[in-house]
């Protein structure tokens, strides 16, 4: 009985804020020790599966924010909740299994320099301790799913910058997140490439992962008619399903 | 732990060693200089100490009984002296063999002259100690016994052997103790340095969900290898240099070898080797493991 209890109280835990929500917010505030506060009371709520693009000038709290879903950070007040992890309560020694839940794409693509693809990739799995015959199978999977599957012997010096990106979200993937988080993955790119990771972004959603893409790119943001979440001076000042970029107007 | 992930720790952990060899090679100098001197120490005072037991089984205490005394209380006296813990073993000398000794070490032909034994209340226990520090002690109850009239010793050189033997433990102990503080401040700036190399790598690893313990293994591997390279070396360097050395003084100054009594190169090493290897990884391990838990937040 009493078993049955604790396992309904964790389901409840689990399911704070709506039945598929895997990101919740609630009145979250971030304040450094110097300067105003980073985020001032914000409320975000993402469901299982969707697509969003989180986009504002610098200083309007987008990296704050993606550093509190990480875990990086905790907020000064609010209540962060991650796929039923509560994000301020969570043990450090937790936070490892917590974040391998995520996948992140970084804007410099933090490829390690001197071990080809195939090891960059691997090297996610590794930490995570797969068995080798695992590894194998899925990083050359993987690699086939970015459009890198020749390419694996290569290092990171010898790839264009898109091709590098790739790499990245490969990394980013092949322990199955639920959530993939890209910080600015198209700011080092040009036009033809950071439409074709967009389309990689696309394509990884469409596939089940929930998708948070924080971006400066005007033109990706208003083509692709996906959720728009725009930030100014750490508040949240839209929120829109199919929305499009806010121009700053000072 | 898979046994992938733990050959993968094992392996990084090597590449660290070359990513920056000349820190690890100056931490596996340092570290070998440190147990060098150890070994040479070791060495030192295993001979030293071995020198100091062989010239305290020669020091003895000398009883001699009251005149007239019986052979019945002379043999209590001997069952009294076995009890006592200081004693490693005692020789009766009876009047008689005190006196044969003293006419051939002394008189020769001279002693033809002498009907009677001079020496007629000389006899005497001879009495060897385990330790010469506890001389003071036994003289002090032999004084006490009833029936000895007089207790002999060597006071001067009791006290000189145990002040050697201690002082050379005091002297060897400071210096090593300061040597293995420097080794582990240098094995923990080569794994800051490490560290700081891989800083990206470690940034990483930790975004992607990497345990601490997998983040550090490497780093704390690194030291105890650099550690254990760092006491191979200098054991080798002391096997070929104590087996040269005891060669030179048995042929250059075979007096010496009579009088003073070398360990074999194999007893010295039976401790020695083990000793150093555990403290080579050791001082590897704590100069990583500090250095990890310091830099390495995870």
């Amino acid at each position: 009985m009493a078993k049955t209890e604790t396992k309904s109280i964790r389901r409840k835990k689990r399911n704070i804020g709506g039945n598929d929500e895997i990101i919740t917010l609630s009145k979250v505030s971030k304040a450094y020790a110097t300067g105003a506060p980073a985020l001032n009371g914000i409320d975000l709520h993402v469901k299982k599966g969707e697509f969003v693009f989180i986009v504002g000038d610098s200083g309007s709290g987008k990296s704050t924010l993606i550093k509190l879903l990480l875990r990086e950070l905790v907020p000064t007040s609010g209540e962060i909740n991650v796929m039923g992890y509560d994000l301020v309560r969570l043990r450090r020694r937790k936070i490892p299994k917590f974040r391998r839940n995520l996948g992140i794409v970084f804007q410099d693509f933090r490829l390690l320099k001197d071990r080809d693809v195939y090891e960059n990739v691997a090297f996610a799995q590794r930490i995570i301790q797969v068995s080798g015959k695992e590894i194998k199978r899925n990083v050359p999977s993987i690699l086939s799913t970015v459009g890198l599957a020749g390419k694996y012997k290569a290092r990171p010096r010898e790839l264009s910058g898109g091709e590098q990106q790739r790499v990245a979200i490969a990394r980013a993937l092949v322990n199955r997140p639920s959530i993939l988080l890209a910080d600015e993955p198209t700011g080092n790119l040009d036009p033809k490439n950071s439409w074709e990771i967009m389309k990689l972004l696309e394509q990884i959603n469409e596939s089940g992962t929930t998708v948070l893409v924080v971006t400066h790119n005007r033109e990706i943001v208003n083509a692709m008619q996906k959720r728009v979440v725009t930030m100014k001076k750490g508040v949240i000042v839209s929120d829109e399903e199919k929305g499009g970029y806010i121009d700053d107007e000072d | 732990m898979r046994i992938s992930t733990f050959f993968y720790t094992i392996k990084q952990g090597i590449v660290n060693i070359f990513r920056n060899k000349w820190f690890s090679l100056a931490s596996i100098a340092t570290i070998g200089a440190c147990l060098f001197l150890f070994g040479l120490f070791y060495a030192i005072l295993m001979n030293v100490h071995s020198i100091v037991k062989t010239a305290q089984e020669g020091v003895s205490v000398t009883v001699l009984f009251d005149e007239g005394i019986s052979q019945e209380r002379i043999e209590e006296i001997g069952v009294l002296i076995d009890k006592r813990p200081e004693v490693s073993k005692k020789n009766f000398i009876s009047a008689e063999e005190a006196w044969e000794s003293f006419k051939v070490d002394y008189l020769g032909e001279y002693a033809d002259g002498f009907t009677e034994n001079p020496l007629e209340d000389s006899a005497s226990y001879e009495i060897y100690l385990n330790d010469v520090s506890m001389q003071p002690a036994l003289v002090a109850y032999l004084e006490g016994v009833e029936g000895i009239r007089t207790v002999n010793r060597s006071e001067v050189t009791a006290v000189t052997l145990t002040g050697i033997n201690s002082l050379l433990a005091y002297v060897s102990i400071g210096i090593i103790v300061i040597l293995f503080a420097v080794s582990i401040f240098l094995i923990s700036n080569t794994v800051t340095i490490g560290i700081s190399v891989r800083k990206e790598e470690i940034g990483i690893m930790k975004y992607i969900g990497a345990t601490d313990f997998f983040v550090r293994s490497p780093f704390v591997i690194e030291g105890i290898i650099i550690g254990l390279v760092g006491a191979v070396i200098p054991m080798a360097i002391i096997y070929v240099i104590y087996n040269e050395v005891l060669e030179y003084i048995v042929t250059k100054f075979s007096m010496l070898t009579k009088l003073l009594n070398f360990v074999p190169v194999e007893t010295i090493f039976m401790n020695l080797l083990p000793i150093a290897l555990i403290m080579g990884a050791g001082i590897g391990f704590l100069g990583s493991i500090t250095t990890v838990r310091k830099h390495l937040k995870v």
